[in-house]
């Protein structure tokens, strides 16, 4: 597939002796918005972080835009990709985290302008007022001045959104964005997630247990066991009428814990 | 009865060369502290190596014997320091090698979390150490910078092994001359601790400026 924004070839990714992926293929078109979905422990979150350059590889190739992330060609060899290689591939990529990482000695703003002013010397004056259009956005642009301690989960949540969207990347990686909150701030921060999903193109992969937003925004969704992928398709198959028995166990399970699909 | 304002302007004297020892020695082992302890965390292994070989020096072998090589032995080799100039580099030297393993401890305390979010922003190594995490270290360090400070202040005491007039040489000068033995202690004690109250005071305040917000009580 070669228009793929992202391709995933033959990924092993091993922690000493324990394989999280194993030999993983799948890819990625501009645009699609994808749900990796599994039980705890089978390798979504890690794809996700191997794709943020948080982890390395031990086998396979991840192309971005049919560039290679971790390797490089010098000489016309290919060699590991150096510190620049990896600058210049991540400003392709965000990633939302699970406990939202905001920085706590800077208030929202800054922690939004900060990424642009430095890695792509925006001038001060235009990285907030970009600032102040995204948090108006994510409807937090009253808590411009706020700490990070002073917000709510949900609210830390669209401030760490906002400060991913300033940087402007194609893909958005969103690592199970919602599973810190309490259950009354999760919506909030869907409803920003679906707006972004409906209002740009940007391509968008997303580790969740939640499993009926899954079903409402995902194009596709990857169900995830052991380090591979046991089975994929849209949404309205792949959860009403899964195949493969271990996804249909996973589903099961899920429905008995109360989740509505 | 000697003429007490005389030995007192003496004390003086040495009080401010004890400030003089104080302020300049910090002003030396604050940079030495940031170099040796982000040295320490260097990617390369000999910037590593210097610093390690620097900080275990310094806290391995006494203060008296750093002093007298710095005044004594230096000039062998054809550097030649003023007292001052050698207590300050003994003092800040050695205190630094106890701020180092401080810089370090601290920027290690900062999670793994702040790291990521630094990749993920696309920040450089020095940008994210810049702006993320040495600010977010630096609350952790002046509790124990003052620490560091106050023992500064106190070994200062050791320089009048060099020649220089100090708090505690001008002390035992009062004392030869009056035969007071109480009178200069107590005036010595009392500044002191005047300074170490000075140095709290003023660490506390650091901390209060540098810690606002960041519990959510916005003062």
């Amino acid at each position: 597939m070669t228009d793929a924004i992202i391709d995933i070839d033959r990924v092993t990714k091993r922690y000493g002796s324990h394989t999280v992926l194993q030999d993983l293929c799948f890819s990625v078109r501009p645009g699609e918005k994808l749900a990796l979905i599994g039980p705890s422990g089978s390798g979504k979150t890690t794809i996700l972080r191997t794709l943020m350059t948080l982890e390395t590889i031990e086998g396979g190739t991840i192309r971005i835009d049919g560039e290679s992330l971790f390797q490089m060609e010098r000489n016309g060899r290919q060699v590991p990709a150096d510190e620049a290689h990896l600058h210049r591939m991540r400003t392709k990529i965000g990633m939302v985290f699970q406990l939202f990482n905001l920085f706590p000695h800077k208030c929202v703003l800054d922690n939004v302008t900060l990424a642009p002013m430095l890695t792509k010397g925006v001038r001060k004056a235009d990285a907030e007022r970009r600032a102040m259009e995204l948090l108006d956005l994510v409807g937090l642009a009253d808590k411009a001045r706020a700490m990070p301690a002073q917000l709510s989960g949900g609210q830390k949540q669209r401030v760490a959104i906002a400060r991913a969207l300033a940087l402007q990347p194609r893909i958005m990686l969103f690592d199970e964005v919602t599973s810190a909150l309490d259950p009354e701030l999760v919506e909030e921060v869907l409803n920003v997630m679906r707006m972004l999903g409906s209002t740009t193109d940007m391509t968008m992969l997303l580790v969740t247990h939640e499993m009926s937003f899954a079903h409402d925004f995902a194009d596709r969704v990857l169900f995830f066991d052991r380090g591979r992928i046991v089975e994929e398709g849209p949404p309205e198959i792949l959860f009403t009428n899964p195949t493969h028995e271990r996804t249909q166990a996973f589903l099961k399970k899920i429905i008995a814990a109360g989740q509505r699909i | 009865m000697a003429d007490w304002a005389g030995y007192l302007g003496l004390m003086l004297d040495g009080a401010l060369v004890t400030a003089k020892l104080t302020v300049l020695g910090c002003a030396l082992a604050l940079p030495a502290a940031f170099l040796a302890g982000l040295g320490r965390l260097s990617r390369h292994s000999a910037v590593r190596a210097v610093s390690v070989a620097y900080i275990e020096f310094f806290r391995g072998t006494s203060i008296f014997v750093q002093l007298f090589w710095a005044y004594f032995v230096l000039p062998l080799m054809g550097v030649t320091l003023t007292p001052l100039q050698a207590g300050v580099l003994a003092l800040g030297l050695n205190v630094g090698a106890y701020g180092a393993e401080v810089v370090r401890a601290a920027v290690q305390s900062i999670g793994r979390e702040q790291h990521e979010a630094c990749v993920a922003l696309n920040l450089t190594r020095w940008q994210s150490l810049r702006h993320v995490l040495l600010p977010q270290a630096a609350v952790v360090m002046v509790p124990t910078f003052c620490n560091n400070a106050i023992e500064l202040l106190k070994a200062t005491s050791v320089v009048s092994l060099i020649s220089l007039s100090d708090l505690t040489f001008q002390a035992q000068v009062v004392r030869s001359q009056t035969g007071s033995t109480a009178l200069p202690f107590l005036t010595v004690l009392v500044i002191y601790f005047a300074y170490a109250s000075l140095i709290s005071f003023g660490m506390k305040a650091l901390e209060r400026r540098m810690t606002r917000g960041l519990d959510g009580l916005r003062t």
